[in-house]
């Protein structure tokens, strides 16, 4: 596991070792949270809003 | 085999495929594209990237496009193509291809007035439905009961961001049984598929909280789902059909980047390691 900051409530947040970008974290504070690469390392951000032109 | 996945939203499937990859004795590239970049003309590329074939599976329909367009330029097998997820993203043209190629749809109207738009539902009856000409998971998807409701969706539609705001398409409402049903092409197959049921929405995608239920392909069937990607394209698509009780079989929507967590789960058949093995027997032709 790798230990982030919720970027929103500060909080520590487990995230596991093989996360990939682009994959959504549900925190308890209620954020939705999108882990990225931030010049090598795991990061978390404020998810992406859904966007008009999203879906199948 | 090197698969890359180009993606801006790890779902289900983006980690399926990347773990069925793995399984298969494949190597998966995650090709996450909010950090992709592309230089054209000054001698830079992404030529740093080895993959036989690129998985196009981004959620927004600009990325995915736009993405599959560089990958192409550069030569990469992508799945989809640019071509085929702008055939699909676009209603018009697939609903013009489909009409071209004598596959049976909705009744559809196309105007840019909105008072056009109204006189001509009037011949294909009402409950009408008015959709735009691009969007997904059924947003600003409307039933019109009668006409005044209809004009009041054709202005609130000229009030949103899309780009198309000002071409009215307008459906007649098909008198389906509570389902529709979703068939998956993959290469030169169509084995598997669901109905979605609703019986509380007459919307019925999944991400509207329609139920799967497992679907047996008849031979019409795959011969329509085979025929629809003759027409359009592309390797991997999900192609929604309605049920005519008097015509038979409407193709209504063809999707490029299809979602397929409900189907695996209820059919239990494993879409990832298919798809897969599918792009290995077409990469080695
Ligand atoms: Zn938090």
């Amino acid at each position: 596991m790798v230990l982030l900051k919720c970027p929103i409530c500060g909080n520590d947040v487990n995230v596991p070792d093989d996360s990939l970008p682009g994959e959504i974290v549900e925190h308890e504070c209620g954020a939705q949270l999108e882990v990225f690469n931030s010049n090598g390392k795991l990061a978390l951000r404020l998810a992406e809003q859904v966007g008009e032109d999203w879906g199948e | 085999m090197i698969i890359g996945v180009s993606y801006d939203l790890l779902r289900w499937e983006e980690k399926d495929i990347i773990t069925e990859a793995k399984k298969s004795g494949f190597k998966a590239i995650p090709i996450f594209t909010k950090d992709f970049y592309s230089a054209i003309g000054v001698g830079e590329n992404y030529s740093e990237l080895e993959a036989d074939v690129i998985i196009q599976r981004n959620t927004s329909h600009a990325r995915a496009l736009t993405t599959s367009l560089i990958f192409e330029g550069w030569n990469y097998n992508v799945v989809n193509d640019a071509t085929s997820l702008f055939k699909c993203g676009n209603k018009l043209y697939t609903l013009s291809l489909l009409a071209k190629h004598n596959i049976k749809t909705p009744r559809t109207i196309v105007t840019f007035s909105k008072d056009k738009a109204v006189d001509l539902a009037k011949k294909i009856g009402f409950p009408a439905v008015i959709k735009p000409i691009e969007g997904s998971w059924g947003r600003m998807v409307a039933k019109a009961v009668d006409e005044d409701i209809l004009y009041s969706f054709l202005e609130y539609q000229e009030y949103t961001t899309s780009q198309f705001r000002q071409i009215y398409l307008v459906q007649e409402f098909v008198k389906k049984p509570n389902r529709d049903i979703r068939i998956f092409v993959m290469g030169d197959e169509a084995p598997v598929g669901i109905y979605r049921v609703n019986e509380r929405n007459w919307k019925t995608n999944t991400a509207l909280g329609a139920r799967a239920l497992p679907l047996k392909i008849d031979d019409e069937l795959r011969d329509l789902a085979l025929k629809v990607r003759d027409i359009m394209g592309g390797f991997f698509l999900g192609i929604d059909i309605f049920e005519d009780p008097e015509r038979g079989y409407l193709v209504n929507e063809v999707n490029g980047v299809p979602e397929y967590k409900n189907t695996v789960r209820v059919n239990n058949f494993n879409v990832s390691s298919y798809l897969l093995n599918k792009l290995r027997e077409w990469i080695k032709k």
